[in-house]
């Protein structure tokens, strides 16, 4: 009944939209619209496949968002739980996740705001239908950021990233570098001072004015791997906010400081178990990204120089920083993946083998797996090429065998 | 022991409305109409004027380029009519049929007398050319090249697709002259592609010919799949292709001495009431199979061929030469289906895992939920978008081809590309899976069949 009101309401004021409409020149805003509401009546043409899978950019794009859903109600959780550890408060669960959602709601609203204000305008100059490819950039911007980012930086990255990594080369599925990745990749370079050091991964002020307090004396807010990149020793010794200790299985469930979505290995696995039996990500590219991180991780554990990220065991590499998210949500994005086969197992392994060898070998980037994945997006054509080449190839010395 | 190959790529689309293995009756319109549109690449001269007398076998028109090839009448009969539209382009040629059919003489001509060339210019000019199709570019063969072997595929795995051991019953004397025929027009092999595991399969007893079997999910009975595993195409190759049934056509000329294109199709598709099988000839109105045997209510999609790759027509239509199958669905214009993107769609069938498709079709669900009956509609449920999604179209296509790579050479126009991986192999319905499955909506066909004669103009 009230699917048929919305319906009838739609088809009302369509007419304003079209061509001659008051509101032309919001056409492609009330296109996206229409098309979220109701599955569009196109049909097939008249030569071709008259029937079609159900399966589309909207339910593809929606599962992801779903699969990253777990990471960040866990990294509200551990914002709100970071807070009021540093500012000495017992607070229960429900509070800490309170404020957890303030301080992380205004940068998806920003996140979303900017970026598909500008895909709305790029749609309406083109003259094309709304595309859906920001959906899940938008959402996972908030979560590969520092919280306490400064929100207009969070604006100008994403515009940034939106207009200079995806639009100019022709929307969604034309783009060469992860449009996420470039946001963060554009606050890190662009605002250096702003987006290390040890005061940016724990919001020690207030969210929306709600939560506040004084940071108590013992507190440091540097990330495990920051600690390890600017360690005075060659041992590979990590601590908490207050000097406790840390190892794998505090990497593993994720109450510590890092970027808003990625301390939590238990989350982002719910969200690859998602992606794998859905088949929306490769499980090629997800596996192979680790099984290069470890490998590389072992070998500097054997082989490498005497420096405490060096020493840092392997296994801790692949659950503290950013390594475990980039891998199933970055790495196995589609667009700038390699998109063949055979191309997906080097690109993985290649992506954990930098991302490693970047956190070891240059202090300055104590989390590689950021760089790691942009270069590898530059170099996925590449691999892909030869993956093809080898097919073609193959039907050339067919083709000589077949005159002889 | 025959050879076999098996795939499991591919897909098995589940739709209601196959027909019953019965011929309902012969169904042939008083007035049927050649269209030259369906003859893909002909050029058409129409040597006949309105008021003229037809006999069945009477060339209507020719091509222009190879004015030896002729098409001619399914029906002895009067010329009705020679439409055209706009700018003189040819729409159709009609005819009105006698009531007993009266046969051209084409003198009866003994196979085992005639030479490859006799046998092609007999051919040729009574007008069965045109069922010969060649690979590259899927078009009616070149006569002026010799093929490097033949292909029949003995079986069609599209979606309801006629059974041929069924149509074919009594007639295999027919089909092996036709074997015979094409044998004399390759210095190559002519192949049969045979379905494994069919018991006591006629084709499996034919003679002359390469009997390769095959297993798996379509597209494996497409006859291009098979060029592709057997004897695959190279740069300046050419190996022809002809259906089943119309092998019955050259069979029947050489053992009868007539044109007789009497051929049987299967009505089928969720929205017939009584899916069953006819006895026609090419250029029948589709009108009469329909009438009173489709469900009311709903805009219809008619469909020459199967539902993946065949034609649309309207109801006023009439059946294109190259069809075994026609194909009724819902078309889908009247369904307002709200948040589609988000809702479980228990009742559409996906080749993904984002839908209980998958689930639902395990043998525990089953049982407890019974058969789900899928519901399909022609519209393409989605918006058209840039490739995203990657390793769809390679897990439904059984060829050594990269498709995606393929199909972005052919979007971008690059000949070169479009050579170096695999353009000379690949038909449009070889490609059909990939329309379905495909996330962005791509019409694929249309783009395969585009870029083909693109090729052809450039390069031949």
């Amino acid at each position: 009944m009230d699917m048929n009101a919305l319906r009838n309401f739609m088809d009302k004021i369509k007419p304003y939209f079209e061509k001659g409409g008051k509101l032309e020149k919001l056409h492609s805003v009330y296109d996206g619209f229409e098309t979220f509401l109701f599955v569009p009546t196109t049909t097939a043409p008249k030569y071709g496949s008259h029937i079609h899978d159900p399966v589309d950019t909207k339910r593809t794009m929606s599962t992801v968002i779903v699969a990253l859903v777990p990471a960040l109600l866990f990294g509200m959780y551990n914002v709100g739980y970071q807070h009021y550890l540093a500012i000495g408060q017992d607070v229960n669960f429900w509070t800490e996740f309170l404020f957890g959602f303030l301080a992380v709601l205004p940068y998806i609203v920003v996140s979303y705001a900017v970026g598909l204000g500008i895909e709305f305008i790029g749609a309406q100059i083109k003259g094309e239908e709304i595309q859906e490819g920001f959906l899940v950039t938008g959402f996972l911007i908030p979560l590969i950021i520092p919280i306490n980012t400064p929100l207009w930086m969070v604006a100008v990255a994403t515009a940034f990233a939106v207009i200079f990594a995806k639009e100019v080369f022709g929307g969604t599925g034309m783009n060469i570098f992860n449009v996420a990745l470039v946001a963060r990749a554009f606050l890190f370079f662009g605002y250096p001072t702003h987006m290390s050091g040890d005061s940016v991964w724990i919001r020690t002020g207030t969210a929306l004015g709600f939560g506040g307090g004084n940071v108590v004396d013992a507190f440091s807010g540097a990330t495990p791997l920051g600690q390890i990149a600017t360690a005075s020793t060659s041992v590979p010794h990590i601590t908490d906010t207050f000097g406790h200790s840390l190892g794998f299985w505090d990497g593993f469930v994720g109450l510590i400081p890092g970027s808003v979505g990625e301390t939590s290995i238990i989350a982002i696995m719910l969200g690859a178990f998602v992606l794998l039996i859905t088949e929306v990500a490769s499980w090629k590219t997800m596996l192979s990204v680790f099984f290069g991180g470890a490998l590389m991780g072992i070998v500097f554990n054997l082989f490498g120089p005497d420096t405490a990220a060096a020493h840092f065991p392997w296994y801790n590499h692949l659950v503290f920083g950013g390594f475990a998210f980039g891998a199933v949500f970055m790495a196995t994005d589609p667009v700038t993946s390699a998109r063949t086969e055979k191309g997906k197992w080097i690109y993985g392994l290649l992506i954990g083998c930098l991302a490693i060898i970047i956190r070891v070998l240059n202090p300055g980037y104590a989390e590689g797996m950021m760089l790691a994945i942009l270069l590898m997006n530059i170099f996925a054509p590449l691999i892909d090429f030869y993956v093809v080449d080898a097919n073609v190839k193959k039907r050339i010395s067919r083709a000589q065998k077949s005159i002889q | 022991m025959t050879n076999v190959i098996k795939t499991t790529k591919g897909l098995d689309i589940p739709i209601d409305g196959a027909a019953q293995k019965m011929i309902e009756r012969t169904v042939i319109s008083d007035i049927v109409a050649l269209v030259p549109d369906y003859y893909h690449g002909i050029i058409p001269k129409v040597l006949v004027r309105a008021g003229d007398r037809v006999k069945a076998g009477t060339p209507v028109f020719h091509d222009k380029i190879h004015e030896n090839l002729n098409i001619v009448s399914p029906v002895s009969g009067k010329v009705l009519a020679v439409n055209r539209g706009e700018k003189r382009k040819l729409i159709n040629i009609t005819i009105e049929r006698d009531v007993v059919n009266e046969y051209e003489n084409f003198g009866h001509p003994s196979l085992e007398s005639l030479s490859g060339e006799e046998i092609k210019s007999a051919l040729l000019k009574a007008g069965i050319w045109p069922y010969i199709k060649q690979r590259p570019y899927d078009v009616i063969a070149n006569p002026n090249k010799t093929p490097k072997s033949i292909f029949i595929s003995s079986f069609d795995t599209a979606p309801l697709a006629p059974d041929y051991n069924f149509i074919l019953k009594g007639q295999f004397a027919d089909f092996q002259t036709g074997i015979d025929a094409l044998a004399k027009l390759t210095p190559g092999k002519v192949h049969l592609g045979v379905k494994a595991n069919v018991p006591s399969n006629e084709f499996l007893k034919v003679k002359n010919v390469e009997i390769t079997e095959y297993e798996g999910p379509h597209p494996i009975g497409n006859v291009g799949i098979q060029i592709n595993h057997v004897d695959p195409i190279n740069k300046g190759e050419v190996v022809w292709t002809v259906n089943v049934q119309d092998m019955l056509y050259i069979g029947r000329f050489f053992n009868k001495g007539i044109i007789d294109l009497k051929k049987i199709i299967a009505l089928t598709g969720p929205e017939v009431i009584e899916p069953k099988y006819y006895t026609t000839l090419p250029g029948t109105a589709v009108a009469p199979f329909i009438n009173g045997n489709v469900h009311k209510g709903i805009p219809l999609r008619y469909i020459l061929g199967n539902v993946i790759s065949g034609i649309k027509v309207d109801i006023n239509d009439f059946i294109d030469p190259y069809a075994s199958q026609i194909f009724v669905i819902d078309e889908g214009t009247e369904i307002h289906e709200f948040l589609g993107w988000a809702m479980p769609r228990l009742n559409k069938f996906s080749a993904t895992k984002l839908f209980f498709t998958p689930l639902l079709q395990k043998k525990f669900f089953k049982k407890i939920f019974g058969d789900i009956k899928f519901s399909y509609d022609a519209r393409i449920l989605g918006g058209r978008r840039a490739i995203i999604m990657s390793n769809e179209y390679d897990r439904v296509l059984p060829m050594d081809i990269l498709p995606e790579y393929l199909f972005k050479a052919m979007i971008t126009g690059n000949i070169d590309k479009m050579e170096a991986l695999g353009g000379y192999e690949i038909a449009p319905e070889d490609v059909a899976l990939c329309e379905f499955v495909c996330t962005s909506k791509l019409p694929l066909q249309l783009i395969v069949r585009e870029a083909l004669d693109m090729m052809k103009k450039e390069l031949e």
